[in-house]
């Protein structure tokens, strides 16, 4: 890696949030602890929780520095993911890396028996039909170069849920270098989760737009 | 090894241009997949078409194949189905690592001046 000159960081880590006041402080704690000598900034993007997130953000801004940890408050929820573990990051020349869960030394932790086949039923079905290029379409851990981020999020025209399956399979179309590193997920320790139930009807919806638009 | 960038806002990233747009070209050639699944299916029916008029087998036996074929996907998705969720991977020791890290980062940030007492 080459050393970013005049404060411009190497790696940009992405946390969106929405009502995520204990697992911010906790999430931010644990980057910094695991990746010591990286060169890296924390952008956390909130969809203005109304449980003071943002203040959270302040307070760790004082502990960390505002260079390190960045603020981008958004008016309103807007959408998002889950993130729990940091990402184990391999040094490869991919474009992408993306974390999954369905591989040896990656796993899930405190899923009941549904959940676990409601998970393998989608997945068998987007790789057999869709051919993703990926195990793990729907995790939300993954590295892009900056360039590649650009290409695709301007090629990319679903929100949500979905918007990670359309990432990773737009760029496996386009012929991009993914690889894979396994990450762990253990379930929510704080908070609520704000995946809903027509979580499955709209991940058909997304596996038939995929099907169609790539 | 060029350094790699996340990110959404601010400059940079000018470097690799000439290899995206190399990129876009191939995409544009490329056919979308619900035609090769349709394409596969359309050779599958001309076989199913070409042996039932030539009759190389008997026309009872041919009639009864894509029944075949579809009990034939149902068994390969259910055994995949089952065969992952056997193996479905799981990390109970990152579970109670997590726990450890969580009383660890409480105690750091509390006394940093982080208000993390409350739920």
């Amino acid at each position: 890696m080459e050393a970013a000159a005049g404060g411009k960081r190497a790696y940009s880590i992405i946390v969106p949030t929405y009502n995520e006041r204990l697992n911010v402080a906790l999430i931010v704690y644990l980057i910094f602890k695991h990746l010591p000598d990286v060169n890296f900034e924390i952008i956390i993007v909130d969809d203005g929780s109304p449980d003071g997130t943002q203040d959270i953000v302040k307070q760790l801004q004082q502990v960390y520095g505002e260079d390190r940890v960045l603020l981008r408050a958004r008016p309103r929820k807007l959408g998002l993911g889950e993130f729990r573990t940091p990402m184990k990051q391999k040094v490869t020349g991919a474009d992408v890396v993306t974390g999954t869960r369905y591989v040896k030394n990656g796993g899930v932790h405190g899923w009941n028996l549904m959940r676990k086949l409601t998970s393998r039923g989608a997945n068998v079905l987007a790789q057999t039909l869709l051919q993703p290029g990926a195990s793990d379409l729907t995790g939300s851990f993954r590295l892009y170069k900056r360039d590649v981020l650009e290409d695709l999020i301007s090629s990319c025209v679903s929100k949500g849920y979905v918007f990670q399956m359309e990432m990773i399979v737009r760029a496996t179309r386009k012929g991009y270098h993914i690889e894979e590193v396994p990450i762990t997920f253990v379930d929510r320790v704080f908070g609520i989760s704000k995946l809903g139930g027509s979580e499955i009807v709209e991940y058909l919806e997304g596996l038939v737009y995929l099907l169609l638009t790539t | 090894m060029s350094a790699s960038r996340t990110g959404v806002g601010g400059d940079g990233g000018g470097d690799g241009v000439s290899s995206r747009s190399g990129r876009r070209k191939a995409s544009h050639s490329q056919m979308k997949h619900i035609f090769k699944i349709v394409a596969i299916l359309v050779a599958i029916s001309a076989i199913w078409v070409a042996l039932l008029e030539t009759s190389t087998v008997p026309r009872s036996y041919t009639w009864l194949l894509p029944i075949y074929l579809v009990v034939a996907l149902g068994c390969y998705g259910l055994f995949m189905v089952g065969f992952g969720l056997m193996f479905f991977p799981t990390c109970p020791q990152e579970a109670i690592l997590l726990q450890q890290d969580i009383v660890e980062a409480k105690e750091f940030l509390a006394k940093k001046g982080v208000d993390v007492g409350s739920e």
